[in-house]
């Protein structure tokens, strides 16, 4: 990247790569893609008891995978270092911060409590895991129901789904958090690293923030150092940011929420976009057929009516009669053969299809099927009308003059004459 | 009681199908197909039958296993969800091949096999190289053309490398050489400077490197460019700027999923600026 400094995909400094994010069709399952690094958020609680120096508290238990899938160099066991650090980063985004209000999660104070578990794989890594994971939990903790319950005196009655419509957890705001990668020494900064660019960043900052501008979390790893304007003008950056992901991620719980309240059909199949792979297809040609009615009218209304049909046929001898005079051979000057005329429109069929390399037969077929033909010594003549008495069918010869069909006779000279049968 | 090879097509856990109807479908790791029946005396007779090892001789079409596929006892068992093809055979006897086209992203060395590798060691007369595999490939320092004892090949560790597989199989450590079978490169060695190396997945570049491919045309006549592709994935692209030779990666990468329709448009909005 020596001179001008670009970044490899396209994207300008503060630029994030495409959010999508997805749900699945149980409460608080999600799937967050940050361009192709892909998380995938559970979330699921149960009642147990509290621990004994929070009596009133529920409690909260983040746990963030690598899966195998994600990268070549993540194997079971070999990825400790990193795992250690996202979940520390995480946990410290999301507990401390006190998104989630654990009071409300209380059931019997100091005996039942909910425990909510937020279980996060990462299944593609293309850089930034944390924001991608960061916005899996809370999107995810935003999605989710928990059963209903209600106390009576000793008795807790806790309510199926199908009985009572289960209850959302009260969130009071969304940390989401911000990666900034830093080059050489902290001149040059990049917001939402890929993968490439983080295995040569000299060092990482990490803001988690909400949309009121309060950061949750801050974390500068890499030994770099870093000075306080730097660290300011990141945080301004960082609300913008958030303020825009905040509003992403409202955009697509109100949309699940309207489809599954219109009774529309919800979950991965439906929301994660088919992506093709094309690289397998044979493609066929395509064949533009868009405007071929308006050509076609075109070339109907701008061609000459066909010529009138010439009704008188003039009978040569019996057995052989000519309708009209025929149009001029439009097929030019061919060297080797000569083609008569054919007679009238009906015959259409036969100028196409017979040509000069074409089989004896299609000629025979039309001219009076297996007749002799017998080529006159006079070259000029163009039209070689055959004698009945040659013909060796009499049946065929009083089909063809009773149905009056024009038996069109051409000059042509044959390589191979082929004898009738 | 029908036979079981008349069944054809059946629904999903009736038994094993004929190769030959599932041509073109897509099958998952753990089915059985079962062969024809090569022509034969009994050919018109029974329609199908199974392959009988070591039975009466009778002239049996050499079918080969490609991969995804593997023989167990007479049938073919399928280790690999994709699709499954067949070639026919083009000269002499055989029943030709069939083969699974599956999609990954993870490499797994393959004897032949030319990769783009990155000198990650150089230990005595040894290169280290990283193939993308599970473990690094060697490289002698002797399999480069014109190289002797005294007159070493320029080999700094970060160089990028083209060369083929002499030995890859799962027991041994892979080895790859710089040379073909007469001693001459061939295309093999070191890769120049610049330029920018890019990982897309197995399948993309099978078929960027099939015969007559129309992207690889299509991307000439856009920019001069070098190009070369490594079947373990990646490919190494240098065109005259950057700016050119980062929009003919991202070109490459996003033709995994593009259709015909959208690359010709991609083309030739890019051949317009």
């Amino acid at each position: 990247m020596a001179g001008s400094w670009e970044r490899l995909d396209g994207r300008q400094t503060y630029d994030y790569r495409n959010i999508r994010i997805s749900f699945g069709a149980d409460y608080g399952c999600c799937v967050v893609e940050l361009g192709k690094t892909r998380v995938l958020g559970q979330v699921s609680c149960e009642l147990v008891s509290p621990k004994l120096s929070r009596a009133t508290e529920g409690i909260l238990f983040f746990n963030l995978e690598l899966s195998q899938m994600a990268a070549p160099a993540f194997e079971p066991g070999r990825q400790s270092d990193l795992l250690v650090k996202l979940n520390r980063l995480l946990e410290r985004c999301l507990r401390n911060s006190k998104c989630i209000d654990t009071e409300s999660l209380c059931v019997v104070a100091g005996e039942k409590v909910w425990q909510i578990r937020v279980d996060l794989h990462l299944l593609n890594h293309d850089g930034n895991i944390i924001d991608a994971a960061s916005i899996a939990a809370i999107v995810a903790l935003c999605h989710f129901r928990r059963p209903d319950v209600s106390v009576q005196g000793d008795e807790i009655t806790l309510y199926a789904l199908e009985e009572r419509d289960p209850v959302p957890l009260s969130i009071h705001h969304m940390p989401i958090c911000i990666s900034f990668a830093f080059f050489q020494q902290g001149t040059y900064l990049l917001v939402d690293p890929s993968e490439r660019e983080e295995r040569v960043m000299d060092g990482l900052l990490v803001i988690a923030m909400n949309k009121h501008r309060e950061i949750c979390t801050i974390q500068s790893s890499g030994g770099i150092m870093l000075l306080q304007d730097q660290v300011l003008r990141c945080s301004k950056i960082a609300g913008v940011k958030v303020a825009e992901i905040t509003e992403l991620i409202q955009k697509a719980l109100e949309n699940d929420r309207r489809v599954r309240k219109e009774g529309g059909k919800f979950g991965f199949a439906e929301s994660i976009a088919n992506q093709r792979i094309t690289a397998f297809k044979m493609e066929k040609a395509p064949v533009d057929t868009s405007d071929v009615e308006e050509k076609a009218e075109e070339i109907i209304a701008e061609a000459d009516p066909p010529s009138e049909a010439v009704s008188k046929p003039v009978l040569w001898t019996p057995g052989t009669a000519q309708i009209g005079e025929g149009i001029e051979s439009s097929w030019g000057d061919l060297e080797e053969e000569e083609e008569g005329d054919d007679g009238g429109s009906d015959e259409v069929t036969i100028l196409d299809s017979v040509k000069m390399e074409t089989e004896d037969q299609n000629v025979g077929n039309h001219m009076g099927d297996d007749t002799p033909i017998v080529l006159s010594d006079s070259e000029e003549d163009e039209i070689i009308i055959l004698e009945p008495g040659e013909n060796p069918k009499k049946t065929r010869v009083q089909a063809n003059s009773q149905q009056g069909k024009v038996s069109s006779k051409k000059a042509i000279r044959k390589k191979k004459k082929q004898p009738a049968d | 009681t029908q036979d079981p090879a008349l069944r054809g097509q059946s629904g999903p856990g009736s038994g094993p199908r004929l190769a030959r109807t599932m041509l073109g479908q897509v099958v998952l790791p753990g089915e059985e197909l079962l062969l024809p029946e090569s022509a034969g005396p009994n050919a018109e007779g029974s329609a199908e039958q199974m392959l009988r090892l070591g039975s009466i001789v009778r002239p049996r079409a050499r079918v080969v296993c490609g991969p995804g596929l593997r023989r167990c006892g007479d049938r073919l068992l399928v280790t690999k969800c994709g699709r499954l093809r067949h070639k026919e055979p083009g000269g002499g006897g055989g029943g030709g091949v069939y083969w699974v086209d599956s999609q990954q992203k993870r490499y797994v060395p393959v004897k032949g096999d030319h990769v783009i590798g990155i000198v990650t060691a150089k230990s005595g007369d040894l290169f280290k190289v990283d193939v993308g595999g599970s473990e690094p490939a060697s490289l002698s320092y002797l399999a480069f053309e014109g190289a002797t004892k005294r007159n070493r090949p320029n080999v700094q560790v970060g160089d990028l490398i083209y060369g083929q597989f002499v030995v890859a199989n799962k027991d041994m450590e892979p080895e790859m050489v710089c040379i073909d079978s007469n001693g001459r490169a061939n295309g093999m060695g070191v890769i120049g400077q610049d330029g920018l190396l890019f990982k897309v997945t197995l399948g993309l570049i099978r078929k960027l490197l099939a015969p007559e491919c129309e992207i690889i045309q299509e991307i000439g006549k856009l920019y001069p460019l070098e190009i070369v592709f490594g079947m373990n994935g990646r490919i190494w692209v240098k065109a005259r700027t950057i700016q050119q030779t980062l929009i003919l990666a991202n070109v490459l990468e996003a033709c995994e999923h593009m259709t015909t329709e959208q690359r010709k448009q991609i083309f030739s909005r890019l051949s317009e600026s």
